[in-house]
């Protein structure tokens, strides 16, 4: 896929929607082993309000598409993850405002800047053991994989350094959110949000392949 | 799971109809989005006060909504805090003109939503004051962790603020009083068995049938250590030492003693844990002026209990002796 536009972006919702059906029992069990143990419920509750928006009208820019799963996430989900992927959600549909369609440049400084607003609500940084340590590699990946390559290229590398990334969260001891009351006990287990964020990411990659 | 339920998905909304018809004349229900407001809301002129955080805790808010303490309280699902657009209906419902304050327990998820609704109510020029809640002496204040909880003394803090609120003081006076109480409150928390979120249908954690989880946040999240089993006063010993020591309290000092239970220990075992603490407290010489004993701020059927000590001065006491009307706390003129 060259570039993307809304038709596009909305089935890469309804993929992100999808991914979360799937995985979401298995979020939450990450959850129960170092948090609360409800960030699978809270997702699908999010996404699925998400996908009945779309059926109901689909927005005719990548940017409306991305506010209306913004503005829904964070008013059906709750939990920390509500604000923050609904901020992440929010700021790439400013970065990206009222283009028709995104090229790999574009899809790239969208991720950027919901990573940067991710940063700016939580306060975390690489190494606490949250989502942030599979967005950040995910950005740098997509930078590079910007400067030559597709939307897809771009969406592809940045969900195989989350995928990889995520699962390096395992021996991290978490120092933000619920987890890091557990202090040393959290270590041994992958961060959800991580994981969470490193299906979202290849979602949108296998959407974008997929549509060529 | 063993629960009386219908559909995991309609708990809350199920239960809150419950509530509205309980106590029409405390609290009215609002739904999509849903909160909890006071009856005779808003009340012009006056300061309104609004709280909320994950149902399962209850009677915390909604039980805590009425004359004299919370304006509204936005319940999010089980365990999870409410959304900003359920907080922003609560405050725009109970804006009198005086200006609202969120009373906020830190947690991630509360203080997120929590600040994003007051940005939003700030845009609908709303006056907005927050006071985060963070009174668990068992988690360690360090830039390791997302800081202390908020726990058992968000009652005492609604409260008080609330009867300030009621006489009529102003936003910045309540706040002040709020953060007062905030800085004057310390509790521990110990687990005995964990509890069962509807929504998974599995315990939220793990405990041997001899092991306790000691320094346990509101969901049974852990913030110490698990040890062995042990009578009621080295249990009561380890949490007050704990808590007598953070402040610290003193000899001298004039106390309100707050045991609360977690929704699964026996109100008998409270008040032999409120007993236990008396005699700790009176061997330090640090005098307990006034109580509270039972199940305040729960975590479902877990049991346990937490310990709270409120340092009094003439103000706190005068303010918790007013009266107030809510579902699970009253006191009549």
């Amino acid at each position: 896929m060259a570039s993307c536009d809304a038709a596009a972006t909305a089935a890469a919702v309804r993929q992100m929607a999808e991914t979360i059906e799937q995985h979401h029992t298995e979020l939450t069990h990450l959850d129960r082993e170092i948090g609360d143990g409800d960030h699978g419920a809270n997702l699908v509750r999010g996404f699925r309000a998400v996908v009945e928006k779309l059926d109901a009208d689909e927005p005719g820019t990548p940017g409306a598409v991305l506010k209306l799963v913004a503005t829904t996430l964070i008013s059906t989900v709750g939990g920390a993850s509500g604000p923050l992927f609904g901020t992440a959600f929010l700021r790439a549909a400013t970065k990206v405002g009222d283009a028709e369609t995104l090229d790999a440049a574009m899809v790239s400084d969208a991720l950027s800047a919901a990573a940067e607003g991710v940063v700016a609500r939580g306060k975390a940084a690489v190494g606490d053991k949250t989502m942030i340590d599979a967005f950040e590699p995910a950005v740098q990946a997509a930078q590079s994989a910007a400067e030559e390559g597709s939307v897809a290229d771009v969406l592809e590398a940045a969900a195989a350094a989350a995928e990889q990334a995520a699962s390096e969260t395992a021996p991290l001891e978490a120092r933000k959110g619920r987890a890091s009351y557990l202090g040393e006990r959290s270590v041994g287990h992958v961060d959800p949000g991580a994981q969470s964020t490193a299906y979202l990411l290849r979602s949108l990659a296998t959407s974008a392949s997929s549509a060529g | 799971m063993k629960k009386i339920i219908n559909d995991p998905d309609e708990v809350v909304s199920e239960a809150l109809a419950g509530m509205a018809q309980a106590h029409p004349d405390l609290i009215t229900v609002r739904t999509k989005p849903d909160y909890v407001v006071r009856a005779d809301a808003p009340v012009e002129g006056k300061v309104a006060l609004v709280s909320g955080g994950g149902s399962g805790h209850e009677p915390l808010h909604g039980g805590f909504v009425g004359r004299g303490m919370l304006s509204a309280a936005a319940p999010g699902a089980v365990f999870t805090s409410p959304t900003p657009d359920q907080v922003l209906a609560a405050t725009q419902a109970v804006d009198g003109g005086a200006g609202v304050l969120h009373i906020v327990k830190n947690y991630t998820g509360d203080v997120l939503n929590f600040e994003t609704a007051a940005e939003l109510a700030a845009a609908e020029d709303i006056e907005v004051r927050s006071v985060i809640v963070d009174d668990d002496v068992a988690v360690k204040d360090s830039t390791f962790t997302a800081g202390r909880r908020g726990v058992a003394g968000t009652v005492l803090v609604e409260k008080i603020a609330g009867a300030a609120a009621e006489r009529g003081d102003s936003l910045d006076e309540v706040t002040a009083v709020a953060e007062k109480v905030v800085r004057q409150v310390r509790s521990m928390g110990v687990a005995l068995t964990p509890c069962t979120v509807p929504h998974s249908g599995e315990p939220s954690f793990e405990l041997g049938d001899d092991e306790i989880e000691l320094g346990i946040g509101i969901h049974g999240e852990p913030g110490r250590e698990k040890v062995k089993l042990q009578p009621a006063d080295a249990i009561v010993e380890t949490l007050l030492t704990a808590i007598v020591d953070d402040l610290p309290y003193a000899e001298g000092d004039q106390v309100l003693l707050f045991v609360n239970g977690m929704g699964g220990t026996p109100v008998i075992e409270l008040y032999l844990a409120y007993n236990s603490a008396r005699k700790f407290l009176s061997d330090k010489g640090i005098e307990v002026s006034r109580s509270l004993v039972g199940n305040y701020i729960t975590s479902l059927e877990m049991q346990g209990m937490s310990i709270t000590l409120l340092r009094l001065d003439e103000q706190l006491t005068e303010l918790w002796d007013a009266p107030v009307s809510t579902i699970a706390l009253r006191r009549d003129a």
